[in-house]
């Protein structure tokens, strides 16, 4: 069992739920509530990571996000070190490819909340961080939790694109999938066997928590 | 004379997405129930006035204080405005309790008062005793009431009632209307009120505003604007079944009528100023002033604006009957009278039969003649 590989896929779905969830409620919120023209192709574009090939999202990541790239380029000048083969860089690519599994179930959960509850909370005088927290967030909790545990667990899961811009460091990118592929090429299948069961107990965990809470949030609804 | 710095002040213009060229005022304590038929514009009026959807052009102030004012870019942000608002599908928060949605439209202050004050307003409401119940499982009355004591919740400058009582089956519909009468006795705000049914209207408004394509065409008393609409378009959305074109035949203001020749035959009305003889008018009359010639026993009342026909139908509803008419020697339309069904049947009235009926005097209100229009739009709902 490569635990070094297993904390390093947590610490990767940790962080990206912590910068993701906050993200995606704002995109899932615009996305719900406001028209505009080219709408359809944001989310067109928001939504591409669930159809592309892992490997070809990793391409245009890494060469998106390498040396040679502006950003790239930018990030090496401020921090002094690239960004891909980093764990940083890792984080940046598992934002992106979640994008669709965090805020998609959110859109969906915003767009139930219909004007009227919201223009009722603002004629209760409620500002806009009152209505989010006390109406908002409690009614789209469903969608925020779903989110949640989607984004963890295709982090945990996702292989293609983390060997692309992370490749296999030990410590620093070899997340726990790269692990289970190392350890099933050097013919260790019970290494391979431990955490693949490991990551089954951890998705069938993460996904039991999150239908418990939907349930108990619509029974709290009525 | 009302003081003009108390009460709602609302003057709104613009050409789209929805136009608009409404005026209204509604003075502190006093119901305004705006009536129109579905897209005339009442809900967007109390959305501005909410402060929710912003109109191109206007005014809005209340107790003094400019709301909205166009020309000088005030827009005051709908929670600091102060409106209590009952929403038509009463907009509960779902996952709160009665008490926690009243609660909500206190404000942040410190809990505990702010909870004795929400279980005050479900008590005034007649809801004590049902503070832990979410509004799943209320009933659509009991949803209302929350509603409306989450909308008192904020001590409100202008109450706003959009369509409150649709989604509620007859017998509580009128409960509720008992309520809100008792209720707003004790309500010093201005209190404006969205429906299309005229008879709530009636029942509930001080005052009543017309709205159609989102202009006011009239306002006023609701019994006045129902017995003197000020033209054809009022008439029509008021529901008056009996609105016909005539020629002024004379003006005799020293006896207090206006001669009018409709088809062969001269009618007359109450004086009406502002007619000369010649000029074409639209006139009404309610239907309820149709009064039947009784043919057993008649009475002098036959002499007053004697018309005779023949019964083209009769539709009852509950117990009144309303009878058309097809009056002798006119084409067009038919003249309606409605009365009791037990009175149509002692005077054996029947479709094909022949009638004398007359006209009250001073029920047929004169106005300026309009373009007619066609008898779907003239039977159009409001």
């Amino acid at each position: 069992m490569d635990w070094t590989a297993f904390l390093l896929s947590l610490k990767l779905a940790a962080w990206t739920v912590a910068i993701l969830l906050p993200l995606g409620i704002f995109i899932a919120r615009h996305l719900a509530w406001r028209r505009y023209p080219g709408k359809a192709f944001v989310e067109a574009a928001l939504a591409l990571p669930l159809v592309l090939p892992p490997t070809v999202l990793g391409y245009y990541l890494l060469v998106g996000l390498g040396r040679a790239s502006p950003i790239g380029q930018v990030y090496e000048n401020i921090f002094g070190a690239p960004l891909v083969f980093t764990f940083e860089g890792l984080l940046i690519a598992s934002i992106i490819f979640n994008l669709p599994f965090a805020v998609q179930p959110m859109q969906r959960a915003f767009e139930t909340i219909s004007q009227e509850i919201r223009d009722a909370a603002s004629c209760c005088g409620m500002t806009s961080w009152r209505k989010l927290w006390r109406i908002e967030l409690p009614l789209a909790w469903p969608g925020i939790m779903t989110a949640f545990v989607l984004t963890f667990a295709h982090t945990i899961g996702e292989f293609g694109v983390v060997l692309m811009v992370g490749g296999s460091i030990p410590g620093e990118t070899r997340t726990a999938a790269i692990a289970i592929y190392d350890r099933v090429q050097a013919f260790d299948n019970a290494a391979a066997g431990a955490m693949s069961a490991m990551l089954l107990v951890i998705s069938l965990i993460a996904i039991g928590i999150a239908n418990l809470a939907t349930s108990r949030a619509g029974a709290r609804r009525g | 004379m009302a003081d003009r710095s108390k009460g709602l002040d609302v003057s709104l213009e613009q050409d789209a997405p929805i136009p608009l060229n409404a005026r209204l005022r509604c003075e502190p304590g006093q119901v305004l129930a705006l009536v129109g038929p579905s897209g005339s514009g009442k809900s967007t009026i109390l959305s501005a006035i909410a402060g929710l959807r912003n109109i191109a052009n206007g005014r809005i102030s209340c107790n003094g204080s400019v709301w909205y004012d166009s020309a000088k870019h005030i827009n005051m942000a709908t929670r600091l405005r102060r409106v209590g608002f009952v929403f038509q599908s009463y907009a509960l928060f779902p996952h709160l309790s009665a008490l926690a949605n009243v609660m909500e439209g206190l404000g942040s202050g410190y809990r505990g008062s702010r909870e004795n004050r929400a279980r005050e307003l479900l008590e005034l409401v007649r809801l004590g005793g049902l503070e832990a119940r979410r509004p799943s499982e209320l009933s659509g009355g009991q949803q209302q009431r929350v509603a409306v004591a989450r909308a008192l919740a904020r001590d409100p400058n202008v109450l706003l009632l959009d369509e409150p009582f649709s989604s509620v089956d007859r017998v509580t519909r009128q409960r509720l209307h008992r309520e809100l009468g008792h209720l707003r006795g004790e309500l010093q705000m201005p209190i404006v009120l969205v429906t299309h049914d005229l008879e709530e209207a009636v029942q509930l408004g001080d005052r009543m505003s017309i709205l159609h394509r989102g202009h006011t065409l009239q306002e006023g008393a609701p019994r006045d604007i129902m017995a003197r609409p000020a033209n054809r378009e009022v008439a029509r959305l008021v529901d008056l079944k009996n609105i016909f074109q005539a020629r002024i035949a004379a003006q005799r203001p020293g006896a207090g009528i206006t001669a009018l020749v409709w088809g062969s035959t001269t009618l007359e009305a109450g004086y009406a100023p502002g007619f000369a003889a010649g000029d074409l008018v639209d006139w009404v009359i309610p239907s309820g002033r149709v009064i039947l010639h009784r043919r057993r026993r008649p009475s002098r009342g036959i002499r007053e604006n004697p018309v005779r026909g023949r019964v083209e139908s009769m539709v009852a509803l509950g117990d009144t009957v309303t009878v058309a008419i097809k009056v002798d020697s006119l084409d067009g339309y038919p003249l309606f009278m409605s009365m009791p069904v037990h009175a149509a049947e002692r005077n054996s009235v029947a479709p094909g039969e022949r009638v004398g009926v007359s006209l009250i005097r001073d029920d047929i209100h004169i106005m300026p003649a309009q373009q007619s229009e066609t008898r779907d739009d003239a039977s159009a709902d409001i």
